[in-house]
């Protein structure tokens, strides 16, 4: 049977975070009352002249020069041509031939380690308006606050194998263009949608298969199954001896599956060339330098910091500096808990327990509901031995359903750790007297029976006994 | 180069312009014609010359990121042909099938 490769190559739309739109002055404030942010040029009026936002422009170089890429002296305009409602002009303002960004690289973390994955380019467009259908039988209503909006529309080479891949991928991009501060990241809004490249190929082939391009995924969660979804269904084709044919697909995400939108015979044909409204844009050195000047720590740079000072693995570290508010709060939650191992420590807990936590509710980082002083605060309660590690986990749940400070959750709850020895023998010798075959095996050799032991003393303790001193303690009076 | 008249039908379609079978070959020798005018440019030597974006040989200038535009939609769809709830009506879309 053949091993099959799934080859991906990612178009990822980046909603640019600026107040106007990138051709006009309407505002770009979401969910505003239909067509109340969409002027004479963003409804394409005769006689308008469409304005480039110098926002825009740099924001696009931000992420060039975050990336590593070319951002060459000039470059051009394109009208892209088609005929939709919600797209006034007939023609979307798009790159061609000549985009701001040019190459560059992205840094995935794997688990099998780090990928460099190529970028082809990343160029400026306006977005379109939205189409609403249902409200009025046998209409569409058209809003247009949307048209003009600015994006980055980012292309990935089709380096990325495999669903799990493409995920992280796509995750790193949206981590980025939040860290640089150019795109507010929220997919819900459509801030942040992917359209994915997907063609499978024998394990070993040098040779690309025919791919299909599914559009508009709005999750990582959709573009996972979208993947996985359509990689199958190519390879079943091509295993009962069929052919893969070129064409756009949407995911249907109620039955998970992906269908056919149109194929590649009756393709739009967009027709570019260079908008005579607009004159080529100039990005010199000076204005380059002015931007790297300007931008903050870069999570390739930080991460490579951490794993330098803090000691940090470059997997955590990866993991700890793919969003900024996440990467922020660790920072302050080290400096919060400080002394030396503070920062293994943290990241223990931040991968082990918030993350955790995070994703099994299919939160953001920015949804955290635990604050850097709390946390920080659990944390020195287990160096300090008030807590165990157990119990310290038991007062993390208590913090993510907001229920206080650590201190008065370690109260009300009665878990703090007894580490008085006194207490302990008492514990101890109660468990002696009631399991006295358990011991008698024990001291004949069978020591296994010291772990049933110790579940027994731990039990009666609540939970709340010091394990090592238990330990310690338990061993001692079995010699004895 | 050269269109011929298929082309010229699939430019029209392309365009959404109507086009009667007795303009579409006028429009094709027209269009031919324009094109022998690129054809005898193109002998010309351009070695080296680098392609020009625009016939203006200036740079775009930029305006700062701040909004102007005040909510006039009242007035762009008081000549819209039909409006509800704020928004444009257009007779529904369907996926066309060229």
């Amino acid at each position: 049977m053949t091993t099959w490769e799934i080859v991906v190559g990612l178009e990822i739309h980046a909603q640019l975070a600026t107040r106007s739109k990138i051709f006009s002055a309407s505002s770009t404030a979401f969910g505003a009352a239909p067509n109340s942010q969409a002027s004479a040029v963003d409804i394409a009026l005769p006689g308008v002249l469409p304005v480039l936002n110098k926002a825009a422009v740099e924001y696009a170089i931000r992420f060039g020069l975050a990336v590593g890429a070319d951002i060459p002296p000039r470059s051009v305009f394109a009208r892209k041509n088609y005929f939709y409602p919600d797209l006034p002009k007939g023609y979307q303002i798009s790159q061609m031939d000549d985009p701001i960004v040019q190459g560059g690289r992205v840094t995935i973390v794997t688990e099998q380690g780090d990928k460099q994955v190529r970028l082809t380019r990343a160029h400026l467009e306006e977005d379109a308006g939205k189409s609403l259908h249902g409200d009025y039988p046998g209409t569409t209503g058209i809003d247009l606050n949307r048209a003009g909006t600015p994006l980055l529309e980012i292309v990935s080479e089709p380096e990325l194998r495999g669903a799990a891949e493409a995920v992280a991928y796509a995750r790193t991009v949206h981590g980025l263009v939040t860290w640089l501060g150019i795109c507010d990241g929220n997919m819900q809004e459509g801030s942040f949608r992917c359209d994915a490249n997907v063609s499978v190929r024998p394990m070993g082939s040098e040779t690309f298969g025919t791919r299909c391009e599914i559009k508009n995924l709005n999750s990582f969660r959709f573009l996972e199954r979208a993947i996985l979804f359509e990689a199958q269904r190519q390879i079943e084709l091509l295993e009962d001896g069929g052919r893969v044919r070129q064409e756009t697909r949407l995911y249907d995400a109620d039955r998970d599956e992906t269908r056919t939108m149109r194929s590649k015979e009756d393709a739009f044909d967009y027709r570019y060339f260079p908008d005579p409204d607009l004159l080529p844009v100039v990005v010199d050195d000076a204005w380059k330098a002015k931007i790297a000047a300007s931008m903050p720590e870069l999570p390739q740079a930080m991460r490579a910091r951490w794993v330098e000072q803090y000691g940090l693995s470059a997997y955590d570290a990866g993991i700890l500096t793919s969003n900024r508010v996440m990467a922020e709060y660790f920072e302050a939650l080290v400096q919060v808990v400080g002394g030396t191992g503070a920062a293994k420590l943290c990241a223990n807990w931040m991968m082990g327990e918030l993350l955790a936590a995070l994703n099994r509710y299919e939160l953001p980082f920015s949804a955290n509901p635990v604050t850097v002083d709390r946390l920080a605060q659990l944390i020195q309660r287990v160096q300090d031995g008030t807590l165990s590690g157990k119990l310290g986990k038991t007062v993390f749940d208590a913090l993510w359903q907001n229920e206080g400070e650590v201190d008065a959750i370690i109260e009300a709850r009665g878990l703090r750790q007894v580490s008085d020895s006194t207490a302990l023998a008492v514990v101890l010798d109660e468990v002696l007297a009631a399991f006295p075959t358990q011991v008698a095996d024990y001291r004949a050799g069978k020591e296994k029976m010291l772990g049933f032991l110790m579940g027994q003393a731990m039990k009666l303790s609540g939970g709340r006994a010091n394990p090592q001193q238990l330990n310690d303690m338990l061993l001692k009076k079995l010699q004895s | 180069m050269s269109l011929d008249f298929q082309d010229v039908r699939r430019i029209a379609k392309l365009a959404r312009v109507a086009v009667s079978e007795q303009d579409t070959h006028m429009y094709q020798h027209r269009i031919n014609g324009v094109l022998a005018l690129v054809a005898q440019m193109q002998a010309i030597d351009t070695q080296g010359v680098a392609p020009m974006a625009h016939a203006l040989d200036v740079v775009q200038s930029l305006r700062e990121d701040v909004v102007t535009e005040t909510d006039l939609h009242k007035k762009f769809q008081a000549i819209a042909p039909q409006v509800a709830g704020d928004l444009y009506l257009v007779p529904q879309v369907i996926e066309h099938d060229d």
